[in-house]
């Protein structure tokens, strides 16, 4: 590898922090307007800035429109469905990486295909048959829906990733005397984990931020936090130091576990197609 | 593999034929018990809709739009984050932070807190340049919507292609260099070959989300004003949802099912060659 001199570094950095900033510009701009009095927040961006702070944005948001309410909705679906969606994809994924047949490769881009089958065209018949089944505005219909919805994606990362656990590895503890349930708890288990973890990441990331059945199929009851939002595009949605905490307080789970999971999201999104 | 492949099966085969089966009845749910097969009547009359034509236009403008902007913009932004600097993390994450943001979310901050013509911040920008305001979503709704979808989708464009581009041969870029190509060249000549598959998939994946935009639609304009914002997805929410016409929304979803599957078949080949 070539020395890169510092000046080269310094200007790359400097270019590239200003456009990370442009680009997040709009999330830094509500953390700090989530922070200020309503009257500060519709001030000049200076005047914005060179107000006093203060909490009560957050606790107005709770207290007129039960938050935590919203918040654990969102909690319930998308923890729900990813546990609920791993269950039935791990072991799918798992034969189909290590006892793969001769439609394997089949089923896999079948179950990639219903991925491609866009919301709107089942949107009546998952409606008329929620309302039969009393699931509209429930947690549990919700949860159903995500499962379906991501689970060729759980499914696909699974599998890239079991698919990378060498099978040699699998003879080697056969030769060593390990039996099968050993081979899998001790030695298939903690090679997946990693897998797993990532997987699981992404699926509650996307089912967090998924708004077309959220929207659709919830009203009071069981709305997670999306459906909540979308009830600020009224004429309340222009307090801005509202808007703000309530859109951060949304946001910010989702920001610290996209933190961790930039690489793995590439690979969940792309069905492998990227590494 | 069993009970996935079921549960797939159902979820798929279930809602669908029911959607085609309701495309070929007259049913209305404010007018329920007087379902009756009528063929392709809900067809007809969903395609001659002027909506629907300014609804497909829109559809096309917006994924047009959205994946020029975040292709062109995801190549310069993954080079750039592909040079040496410090802190990169930090900014890669500064830069793909947008992608976490929910929906809802985004399109409201960027129509209240920053399109706002009275109000938002490019206003109050402009007011204190001396400029007067403009009206986004009442002078270029269809252009603020694409706007706030592409801020969501460049950091998906620029992941893709930085974690493509991390798997460049470095050898093969500094030999280049030492036989003299210009920066240029090699950008052409070994950099975009190499970023071809990569572009290819991250178009097809975000065009199968883009030609299902509603959120963004319905909490920014509910698709006004008149049809300016109304894409195909929204139009059959509108006739479904709204006017409780189902078999013409499910007429609208047979039609936008078939629009996603040509889309389909090409990034499924892409995918599939991939499990060679």
């Amino acid at each position: 590898m070539r020395a890169i001199s510092n000046n080269r570094k310094a200007l790359n950095t400097a270019i590239a922090l200003t456009l990370g900033l442009l680009m997040s510009f709009p999330i830094l701009w509500i953390l700090i307007l989530s922070f200020k009095s309503e009257l500060d927040a519709i001030g000049n961006p200076l005047q914005v800035l060179l107000s006093g702070w203060t909490l009560d944005s957050f606790s107005v948001v709770q207290g007129r429109s039960d938050y935590l309410k919203h918040f654990s909705n969102s909690v319930i679906i998308s923890l729900g469905s990813t546990f609920l969606g791993l269950l039935v994809a791990i072991p799918s994924a798992w034969a189909m990486a290590f006892v793969p047949g001769k439609q394997t490769k089949n089923i896999l881009m079948w179950m990639l295909s219903t991925k491609m089958l866009p919301p709107v065209g089942v949107l009546i018949p998952i409606y008329l048959l929620f309302r039969d089944f009393d699931l509209l505005d429930t947690r549990i219909g919700l949860v159903i829906i995500l499962t379906l919805i991501n689970l060729p994606i759980i499914i696909w990362m699974l599998y890239s990733y079991f698919k990378e656990i060498p099978g040699e590895i699998l003879e080697a503890s056969r030769m060593d005397g390990a039996g099968f349930m050993q081979e899998i708890v001790y030695v298939l288990t903690p090679m997946a984990i990693p897998g797993i973890a990532s997987t699981l990441i992404l699926n509650i990331i996307l089912s967090w931020n998924e708004a077309f059945w959220t929207i659709n199929l919830t009203a009071a009851k069981a709305a997670p936090l999306t459906a909540f939002i979308a009830s600020y595009s009224s004429p309340e949605g222009l307090f801005y130091a509202k808007l703000s905490a309530a859109s951060i307080m949304a946001i910010a789970p989702i920001l610290i576990m996209g933190w961790f999971s930039q690489k793995q999201l590439v690979r969940g999104l792309t069905f492998g197609a990227v590494k | 593999m069993a009970p996935s492949v079921l549960l797939l099966l159902g979820w798929m085969l279930v809602p669908l034929t029911m959607t085609i089966y309701f495309s070929f009845l007259r049913y209305n749910l404010l007018d329920p018990g007087t379902e009756s097969f009528t063929g392709w009547t809900n067809y007809y009359y969903f395609v001659t809709d002027p909506s629907f034509t300014d609804a497909l236009i829109n559809t096309i403008f917006i994924f047009g739009g959205v994946l020029f902007i975040t292709t062109i913009g995801g190549i310069g932004f993954s080079l750039l984050l592909d040079q040496p600097m410090w802190k990169s993390g930090l900014i890669r994450m500064l830069v793909i932070a947008p992608f976490f943001v929910m929906p809802t979310v985004s399109a409201l901050v960027w129509k209240n807190m920053f399109m706002n013509p009275v109000n938002g911040f490019f206003a109050k920008i402009a007011i204190f340049l001396g400029l007067q305001p403009f009206d986004f979503f009442g002078q270029a709704p269809l252009l603020s919507v694409i706007w706030i979808i592409s801020w969501q989708w460049l950091p998906f464009a620029t992941l893709i292609l930085l974690t493509a581009l991390q798997s460049l041969d470095r050898d093969q870029l500094e030999a280049s260099e030492m036989d003299g190509a210009s920066s240029f060249s090699r950008f052409i000549f070994i950099i975009l070959p190499h970023l071809a598959r990569p572009i290819t998939v991250a178009i097809l994946i975000q065009t199968i989300f883009l030609l299902s935009i509603f959120a963004e639609i319905l909490v920014t304009t509910n698709g006004g004003p008149g049809t300016a914002t109304t894409n195909l997805t929204y139009l059959i929410y509108v006739q479904s949802l709204l006017q409780f016409d189902v078999g013409a929304g499910s007429a609208g979803g047979v039609i936008a099912i078939i629009l996603a599957n040509i889309v389909a078949i090409f990034l499924m080949r892409m995918i599939g060659k991939n499990l060679e």
